[in-house]
């Protein structure tokens, strides 16, 4: 059944070129790994770093076990709390995909309404739209991020603010990624609207959302893959450059990014690995997935299919 | 020794599952002077061949063996001979000449630079001689034209442009793959008379490549027909198109239709060779209560009213000179009453399909009105009225590749106009009625499980057609819905939609630029020319006494393949 499954995949063109590509193969088992990892965090890490009672300040500064001094009982060694680094990266990479995915899905789906709406209705309603995105895109999306989470301090009160601050960022990233999809999805509308099958639909006399979204909709979903894939990259990297400023998810919840930023302080003191095993993690997590989107995007143009 | 050999040429196409094989054994030869058509339907491996011949086929496709000579000189697979006799000895003309000169370029650069790369010209000496060719070719005022630019030429010229290019260096094979299939039937005239001058005059070898039994009919001494790779029939033009003698080829000339009379429905033939002369559709009792087929009542169902539309572009800067606009349809009126085909016929540009976007209100008319039954359909105030009235008109599309959703089966496509008209459906009718339109367009209800792209481009116009009755439409426009066939299919299709009218009382506008097909459909003819109406007739009155000058040209011009047959 399952070697079934697998022949079948192997015979559509994209599984082939799935399978033929080492690239792809290694950068989504690493993916696969880290994804896996993150979310059965509670099997896999050998210890809770957030209960309080599994820590202690004795064990701070534990360097990894390879090197003098370490600890057999924690491999990655542990930080300037005591907490295990290798539990505190897997929980870290859980808040951090969690807000890569949450943004980039809050991204796509703002994007691609407004772009596929622009797209078909046109007029005076796309220019304003369009113009919006170029806007949009002057700003630097880490400039944007900081300016959300400004106001959102303002508005939000502080004791709230904690529990808030993952919303906040997903809203922030989300807000900044969005001109990407809606400039994709416009385009290829624009080319999907003029084929013969929506002028069939709109002669049947179809409701203009249901073209949109039942007809168009389905048949520019590629590059909108292509680019969420990437922009999960991105929004990776942005969460753990907001978190880096101080600006991220609180301490209290430690994404990869945070963990960079308590490192970082004792860089220079010696204790190298609270940085650099996240960096290294984080450096992996955005790698592959960005290089998986590098061949989806190869391998869903048939213009660049290999000969 | 004939000027070009081929022996034994097999090309095959070798992918991840399996090997297409694109030419097998093919044999011919060709002489100078002499022009040779090949013909067949789409995928017989016609371009192929030419293909071969200057080594410029794409890989993954390979020549697996068999020889090449051009007067006695091998150059098969033989890319370094190859490369000096490309444009030098054998001169191509592409299908589509908007794309095949390159834009940036002026002409006088392009025609230069493959001048003096093959003859051994001085500057000065070639533009003199490109003056000179474009002259041949028949562009006036050439000295100031060489100046310009592709797109400041027409189709036309620019296909005259090709072939100037072609036969620059006074090459000695001249290979022209669907040297007019992108042009309008006067142009293509003269391009055809050209390229026999041509061969004349230069005493050329040349090899057209074509779909077209009527520009096989006028414009070659030999012919070659193939089919899936092999060549069938070879030999005279006039014989081969008079006495075929095997079953493709048969097939092939019986469904090219006629020109000079009108019949009732196509002859279709079995791989076998048997006639199959049976009606396609078998009607049950069910279908035609279901459908409460309606009376042929001969009163006015459509009235066109003094249509003008102008399409005054996007630009910023609302000019409002009058000459500035361009009027794709000016003071256009006809009637279409119930139970007839009309017919639409006019070169490209001449407002045809913009008609057929007006009726089905796709696009809005600058001025003048539509009467449906006598419902005015582009006036704002019958919205709801309008709505009722949709489904009555449908609509078949010429680009069956491009008119149905990739992302849905067969059946959703089917399944969504019968939903949204008949609220409230439940499941089981909406099936039935399904299978009942599947079976009406001939085809098996297996093919409802599947997505379009699994259909060669005629099953996809049935499934187009299914689409279109779905709503139980009594107007159905057909644009050009048999231009992206091959001859054989187009039969097939053109038959079911005469004995869908039939059976049915549907009325059909049939929108086309193929005159013969338009003679066999239509028992109305409308002519148009740059948006304006020339004349409306009945279609053999039009064909047999043409009125307006225009139809007269068009109808001396268009290709017969009557023109050379033994009787």
């Amino acid at each position: 059944m399952f070697l079934k499954t697998i022949n079948k995949i192997y015979d559509t063109d994209i599984g082939y070129s799935f399978f033929n590509s080492k690239i792809a193969i290694i950068s989504s088992s690493i993916f696969l790994i880290i994804f896996l990892c993150s979310f059965f965090a509670g099997v896999v890490a050998p210890y809770n770093p957030f209960d309080l009672i599994n820590v202690s300040l004795m064990d701070a500064f534990t360097p990894p076990i390879w090197s003098e001094g370490g600890n057999s009982s924690f491999f990655l060694g542990t930080d300037h709390q005591g907490r295990d680094m290798f539990s505190t990266m897997i929980y870290g990479s859980r808040i951090s995909l969690i807000v890569g995915f949450a943004s980039i899905i809050f991204a796509m789906i703002l994007g691609v309404f407004l772009g596929i709406t622009a797209g078909y209705i046109g007029g005076r309603y796309e220019i304003v739209v369009m113009r919006l995105t170029d806007v949009q895109l002057t700003i630097p999306s880490i400039l944007m991020a900081l300016l959300v989470d400004g106001i959102a301090r303002a508005i939000i009160s502080k004791s709230m603010h904690n529990e808030m601050a993952i919303y906040v960022l997903i809203f922030a990233i989300g807000i900044s990624e969005w001109p990407q999809f809606a400039r994709v999805t416009r385009a290829s509308t624009l080319v999907e609207k003029n084929k013969e099958y929506v002028s069939a639909s709109k002669i049947i006399g179809l409701p203009n959302i249901l073209i949109m979204f039942k007809h168009i909709l389905p048949n520019i979903l590629r590059p909108i893959l292509v680019i969420s894939t990437i922009g999960l990259a991105l929004a990776i990297i942005t969460e753990s450059t907001l978190s880096f400023l101080g600006v991220g998810v609180p301490p209290t919840t430690p994404s990869l990014g945070t963990l960079i930023r308590f490192g970082n302080n004792f860089l220079f003191s010696g204790e190298w690995w609270i940085t650099f095993f996240p960096a290294i993690l984080l450096i992996a997590l955005a790698l592959s997935v960005n290089l998986l989107g590098d061949w989806m995007r190869d391998a869903l143009n048939p213009k660049l299919k290999k000969r | 020794m004939s000027f070009l050999e081929v022996k034994n040429l097999n090309i095959s196409y070798q992918t991840r599952k399996e090997t297409i094989v694109a030419s097998k054994d093919v044999n011919f030869s060709l002489e100078r002077g002499e022009i040779l058509g090949i013909v067949g339907e789409s995928g017989s491996g016609k371009s192929t061949i030419a293909n071969a011949i200057i080594n410029l086929i794409d890989p993954p496709g390979e020549i697996t063996n068999g020889s090449i000579k051009i007067e006695n000189q091998e150059i098969c697979n033989n890319e370094e001979i190859i490369q000096k006799a490309r444009g030098k000895k054998i001169g191509f003309i592409f299908q589509d000449p908007q794309t095949s000169l390159n834009p940036l370029f002026k002409i006088k650069d392009q025609l230069i630079e493959t001048i003096q790369t093959h003859l051994d010209l001085n500057y000065e000496q070639a533009l003199n001689k490109s003056i000179q060719l474009l002259k041949e070719v028949g562009i006036e005022n050439a000295e100031k034209r060489i100046e310009d630019y592709p797109h400041q030429f027409s189709g036309g010229m620019r296909q005259r442009v090709v072939i100037a290019l072609a036969i620059s260096c006074e090459p000695d094979l001249i290979i022209a793959d669907e040297p007019t299939t992108a042009l309008d039937v006067s142009i293509q005239h003269q391009i055809l008379k050209l390229l026999k001058n041509l061969t004349v005059k230069r005493n050329l070898a040349v090899m057209i490549i074509t779909h077209d039994m009527g520009v096989i009919a006028e414009t070659t001494d030999r012919v070659i027909v193939m089919r899936y790779g092999k060549i069938v029939e070879q030999g005279k033009t006039s014989e081969i198109l008079s006495n075929p003698q095997s079953n493709e080829c048969k097939s092939l000339v019986m469904s090219v239709p006629p020109t000079n009379k009108k019949i009732d429905r196509f002859k279709l033939l079995s791989p076998d060779g048997g006639e199959i002369s049976d009606n396609s559709l078998n009607l049950t009792n069910n279908i035609i209560e279901n459908w409460a087929v309606r009376k042929v009542s001969h009163e006015k169902l459509l009235d066109f009213k003094n249509i003008t539309k102008i399409f005054d572009g996007q630009s910023i800067i609302i000019s409002t000179k009058e000459d500035d606009k361009i009027k794709a349809l000016n003071d256009v009126s006809f009637q279409i009453y119930e139970g007839e085909s009309f017919g639409l016929v006019g070169e490209s540009g001449s407002g045809k399909s913009t008609i057929a976007k007006i009726i089905t209100s796709l696009v809005k008319p600058t001025n003048g009105q539509v009467f449906f039954e006598d419902v005015s359909l582009h006036d704002p105030k019958n919205k709801i009225i309008k709505n009722k009235y949709r489904g009555q008109i449908q609509m078949i599309f010429q680009d069956p590749y491009s008119s149905l959703n990739p992302r849905f089966k067969v059946k959703d496509i089917i399944a969504e106009p019968i939903k949204f008209f008949q609220k409230g459906i439940d499941r089981s009718s909406i099936k039935d009625n399904i299978n009942d339109l599947i079976d009406i367009v001939g085809m098996t209800r297996q093919s409802l499980d599947r997505y379009p792209h699994e259909f060669s481009g005629g099953q996809r116009q049935r499934i187009s057609i299914a689409r279109a009755l779905a709503t139980r439409p009594r107007l159905l426009i057909c644009d050009e819905p048999t231009s992206a066939l091959d001859v054989s299919i187009q039969a097939q299709v053109l038959n079911l939609l005469k004995d869908l009218q039939e059976q049915l009382n549907l009325t059909i506008l049939f929108i086309s630029h193929d005159l013969p097909v338009v003679r066999q459909m239509c028992d109305r003819i409308a002519v148009l020319r740059n948006g304006k109406l020339c004349e409306i007739n009945e279609t053999e009155k039009l064909f047999n006494n043409p009125s307006h000058s225009y139809t007269k040209e068009l109808l001396d011009l268009m290709p017969k393949i009557e023109s050379i047959l033994i009787d």
